[in-house]
C-alpha cells in the first residue's frame, strides 16, 4: 500500500466486532470508527452535519438580531456584545455553514458517482475536516473573548484571524481532494462529458474554492502580522473588514453555492423521469456561474452603471456589469431553461413524482437564482443599495438556497449514504417549512434596503447601531419582524430535519432498496447503503445516464 | 487445495489506481499555492503604490542583499532541474542517479533557505518600525513555507522512489512539479520584492 492508495474501510468491521461487547465499549469503538474514518462518506456527512448544526446556530442568531432591530429598545443583547454577535452570525452563515454544507455533499456523493472506491486522498480530507472545525472554534472562542472584526481584545482578534486561517487550509484540502477525484477517479468509461451533473458542479466549486480561499488566506496573513506587530497598514482590527470581508459576501459565496445548482440540475430529469436536455449546454451553463462568480470576486464587484449620460459612458460601465454581474444570471438561467425543457418532455412519460428532495433542491434553487440576480442589483451603484440591507437579503438567499438544495442532496442521496428513505410525509412538511422560513427571512430585509436600511459586516460600535437603527425606514419594524419569524423558522426546519436524519441513521424509516427515486446515474446499481468501498466491482461507463437505460431502455450501459 | 479453490477464496481485486492521482492532486495544490502568491504580491503592489505616490522610495531605509537574492533565484531554477533529472533517472531504473538527484535537490533546497535567512540578517528590518516590515516579512515568510514543504515533498519522494518504487516516477514527476511552481512563485517576489525600487 502507498501513502496515496487507499483500503476498504476496517471501520465497519471494527464497529462490529465490538458490537457483541459491552453497549459502552461499542460507542467507544464506533466513534472512533468515525472519528478516523477514511470513507468518504462518513467524512461528508461529519462535513454535513457540523454544517447543518452551524445553520442552525446562524439562524438563530439571525432571529435574535432580527427581534433586536424590530425593536425601538434594543435591549436583548448586551450592547458591547452585539458587534461580535453580528460577525459570529455573518461567519456562522459563510465559512460555518454554506461552505462546509457543499463540500461536504460533494465529498459524500461525488465518488460514488464517479464509479470510484473512494475519494482521492481521503486522509487528506479528513484532515481538512478537522481542520476547518479547530478553526471555527478557534473563531467561535476569539469572538466570544472580544476579538473579531473591531474587537478590543488583542490576542482575540489574532485569535479570531489565526482561526479564519486554519479554517481555509482545512477547507482548501478538502476541495483540492474533490477536485482531484473528479479528474482522476471516474470509471472506465466515464470521459468528462459524461460525468454526472452534481460532480460536474462539485467541480467548478471546488476549483473556485481553490482560486479564491488563497486569496483570502493571503490577506489574513498581512493582517495578522500587521494587527500583532505593527498596525500601520491595514487599519487595525477595524481594517480587517475592508481586507478580508468580501469573502463573507456577494459575489464571493455565489462560487460556494455550486454544489446546491448542481443538485437542483440532477433532480429535474429524476423527477420528471426523462433524459436531460443537452447535456453539454447545461454544463457549460454551471462552468459560467462558477468563472463568471470567480472574475467578479477577483477583479471588480461594483459597477458606475449609470443611466442618465452618454452612450459611451453608459457603455464603458455596462459592459463589465454585463460580464461580471450578468454571466452568472445566464449562466443560471441556462440550467433552469433546461431543466425546465427536460421536465416539459418528461410530461409525456406522466406527472413528475413530487417528493422532499425534489421540493428542497428546487426551493433552494429558485432562491439561489433570485441571490444571483439580487448580487447583479447590488452591485450597479445607480441603485444605491450599497451598505443596505439588500446585502444581507442577497447573502441570505444564496445561504440559504445553498442549505435548502444540500438538504435536498442529502435526503436524495440517503439510501446511498445510510440506507433509509427520509419519509416524505415528514420530510415534506419540513422542506414546506424551510422554504417559507427561509422566504421570510430574506425577502424583507431586500425590500428593507431599497428603503435605505442599514446593512453589511459592521466593524465597529458605530457600524452596530447604524444597524440597528430602523427609526427613518418605512415600515422598519414590519420588515424586520418578518426577518425575524422567518430565521426562526429556518431554524425550526433545520433542527427537525437533523432529528428527521438522526431517527433514519439509528435503524427507523423505510429501507432503501436499490434506486428509490428513479435515479439515473451510476451510483444508485451500488447496493443501498453503499458499502465502504462503495463497489464490489469497476464497470465501465458506456452513458451519462447508465441507469436510466437499464431501467426504461433495458439496455445495460 | 487446489489452485483454483484457493484463487476463488480470493477477495475481489483492488480497483486498478487512479491514473496520475498525486500528479493532478499536486497540480491542483499548486494552483491554489499560485493564487496565494499572486493574491499577496498584488496587495504588495497596491501598498507600495500608495507608498510611492507620496513621493517616498519603498523601502525607505533598507540595502537589499541582491546578490544573495539572485543567488537564490538560480538556485531554485537549479533546483528544478535536479528533481527533473529525478525523474529521468527514475523512469531508466537509475537508483545511483535518482537518488543523487534528489539529494542535490534537497541541498539545494537548504541553500535556499539559508540563504533566506541571511538575507533576513544582513537587512535586519524591523517588524514594526514602518509599513515595510510587515509586508516583508509575509511575502517572503510564504515563500519560505513553500519550499520549507518542498523540502518536505523532496524528503517523502526519496523515501518512497529509493525504497523499491523507482520506476512508479509519478511521484517525481509530481515533485519536479512542485518545484516548476516554487521556483515561478519565487521569481515573482523576487521581481516585485527585490528588483523593484
Amino acid at each position: 500500500m502507498t501513502t496515496i492508495d487507499t483500503r476498504p474501510d476496517a471501520a465497519n468491521a471494527a464497529a462490529d466486532d465490538a458490537s457483541s461487547g459491552s453497549a459502552v465499549a461499542s460507542f467507544f469503538v464506533d466513534a472512533a470508527a468515525w472519528a478516523t474514518t477514511t470513507d468518504h462518506k462518513r467524512i461528508g456527512r461529519m462535513y454535513a452535519g457540523a454544517g447543518l448544526l452551524a445553520l442552525l446556530a446562524a439562524a438563530s442568531l439571525g432571529a435574535l438580531l432580527g427581534l433586536e432591530r424590530a425593536q425601538d429598545s434594543n435591549t436583548l443583547v448586551d450592547a458591547d456584545a452585539l458587534l461580535q454577535v453580528f460577525q459570529a452570525y455573518r461567519v456562522g452563515l459563510v465559512f460555518a455553514a454554506v461552505i462546509p454544507l457543499g463540500l461536504g455533499l460533494a465529498i459524500a456523493v461525488v465518488p460514488l458517482q464517479l464509479g470510484a472506491r473512494s475519494l482521492a486522498f481521503p486522509r487528506l480530507a479528513l484532515t481538512g475536516f478537522y481542520s476547518w472545525l479547530g478553526g471555527l472554534a478557534l473563531t467561535m472562542v476569539a469572538l466570544g473573548r472580544n476579538g473579531g472584526i473591531g474587537g478590543g481584545d488583542q490576542q482575540g482578534v489574532d485569535l479570531f484571524l489565526a482561526g479564519h486561517g486554519l479554517m481555509i487550509i482545512g477547507l482548501l484540502a478538502s476541495a483540492g481532494c474533490v477536485a482531484t477525484s473528479v479528474l482522476t477517479t471516474r470509471a472506465p468509461g466515464m470521459t468528462m462529458r459524461r460525468v454526472p451533473l452534481f460532480a460536474w458542479s462539485a467541480l467548478i466549486g471546488a476549483l473556485g474554492m481553490l482560486l479564491v480561499l488563497p486569496v483570502v488566506f493571503g490577506a489574513i496573513i498581512y493582517v495578522f502580522l500587521d494587527h500583532r506587530y505593527a498596525q500601520l497598514n491595514f487599519g487595525g482590527s477595524e481594517g480587517i473588514v475592508i481586507w478580508i470581508g468580501w469573502a463573507f459576501s456577494v459575489p464571493a459565496i455565489i462560487v460556494y453555492s455550486l454544489p446546491a445548482v448542481g443538485v437542483a440540475a440532477e433532480m429535474f430529469p429524476v423527477a420528471c423521469r426523462h433524459r436531460q436536455v443537452m447535456r453539454g449546454v447545461s454544463f457549460a451553463g454551471i462552468a459560467l456561474v462558477g468563472v463568471a462568480a470567480l472574475a467578479a470576486t477577483t477583479q471588480q464587484f461594483v459597477h458606475d452603471v449609470t443611466f442618465d449620460t452618454d452612450g459611451e459612458s453608459f457603455v464603458r460601465g455596462a459592459v463589465p456589469f454585463l460580464i461580471f454581474a450578468g454571466l452568472p444570471v445566464l449562466g443560471l438561467m441556462i440550467v433552469l431553461g433546461l431543466g425546465l425543457l427536460t421536465a416539459k418532455q418528461g410530461l409525456a412519460n406522466g406527472k413528475p413524482s413530487i417528493s422532499a428532495p425534489l421540493v428542497l433542491s428546487l426551493v433552494g434553487f429558485d432562491m439561489i437564482v433570485g441571490g444571483v440576480l439580487g448580487n447583479a442589483l447590488y452591485s450597479v451603484t445607480d441603485l444605491e443599495l450599497i451598505g443596505t440591507s439588500f446585502e444581507e437579503g442577497t447573502v441570505l438567499l444564496i445561504v440559504y438556497g445553498t442549505a435548502l438544495g444540500v438538504m435536498g442532496g442529502l435526503a436524495f442521496w440517503a439510501p446511498k449514504l445510510w440506507g433509509r428513505v427520509l419519509p416524505n410525509k415528514q420530510a415534506l412538511p419540513i422542506a414546506l417549512l424551510a422554504s417559507l422560513g427561509a422566504a421570510l427571512a430574506t425577502i424583507p430585509l431586500l425590500i428593507a434596503g431599497f428603503l435605505d436600511q442599514s446593512g453589511g459586516v459592521p466593524a465597529n460600535d458605530d457600524d452596530v447601531s447604524s444597524l440597528l437603527t430602523i427609526a427613518g425606514v418605512d415600515q422598519g419594524v414590519l420588515w424586520n419582524t418578518l426577518s425575524f419569524a422567518g430565521h426562526g423558522l429556518v431554524a425550526l426546519a433545520v433542527l427537525a430535519f437533523v432529528g428527521l436524519m438522526l431517527k433514519t441513521f439509528t435503524g427507523a424509516g423505510q429501507v432503501a432498496d436499490q434506486n428509490p427515486f428513479g435515479g439515473h446515474t451510476i451510483e444508485w446499481g451500488a447496493p443501498s447503503p453503499a458499502p465502504a468501498d462503495n463497489y464490489e466491482k469497476i464497470v465501465t461507463v458506456a452513458s451519462p445516464e447508465p441507469q436510466f437505460d437499464l431501467t426504461y431502455e433495458g439496455s445495460r450501459s | 487445495m487446489s489452485t483454483s479453490t484457493a484463487q476463488l477464496a480470493l477477495p475481489p481485486g483492488a480497483a486498478p489506481a487512479p491514473r496520475r492521482q498525486l500528479f493532478v492532486g499536486t497540480a491542483v495544490a499548486c494552483v491554489a499555492g499560485t493564487m496565494l502568491i499572486g493574491g499577496m504580491l498584488a496587495i504588495w503592489v497596491l501598498l507600495r503604490g500608495r507608498v510611492v505616490e507620496t513621493g517616498a522610495r519603498f523601502p525607505v531605509d533598507y540595502i537589499i542583499p541582491e546578490v544573495a537574492t539572485n543567488v537564490m533565484l538560480m538556485t531554485i531554477w537549479a533546483l528544478c532541474l535536479f528533481a527533473q533529472w529525478a525523474v529521468y533517472s527514475g523512469s531508466r531504473g537509475d537508483r545511483a542517479h535518482a537518488a543523487l538527484a534528489l539529494g542535490v535537490t534537497a541541498l539545494l533546497a537548504i541553500a535556499f533557505i539559508n540563504a533566506q535567512a541571511f538575507v533576513y540578517v544582513d537587512m535586519a528590518v524591523e517588524i514594526r518600525a514602518d509599513n515595510y516590515g510587515v509586508l516583508f516579512y509575509a511575502v517572503t515568510g510564504a515563500m519560505m513555507a513553500i519550499v520549507v514543504a518542498g523540502l518536505v515533498f523532496t524528503t517523502v519522494a526519496a523515501f518512497r522512489a529509493l525504497s523499491g518504487r523507482l520506476q512508479e516516477t509519478e511521484i517525481l514527476s509530481a515533485h519536479a512539479l512542485y518545484w516548476y511552481f516554487a521556483a515561478a512563485a519565487y521569481s515573482a517576489v523576487w521581481f516585485v520584492v527585490y528588483v523593484t525600487k
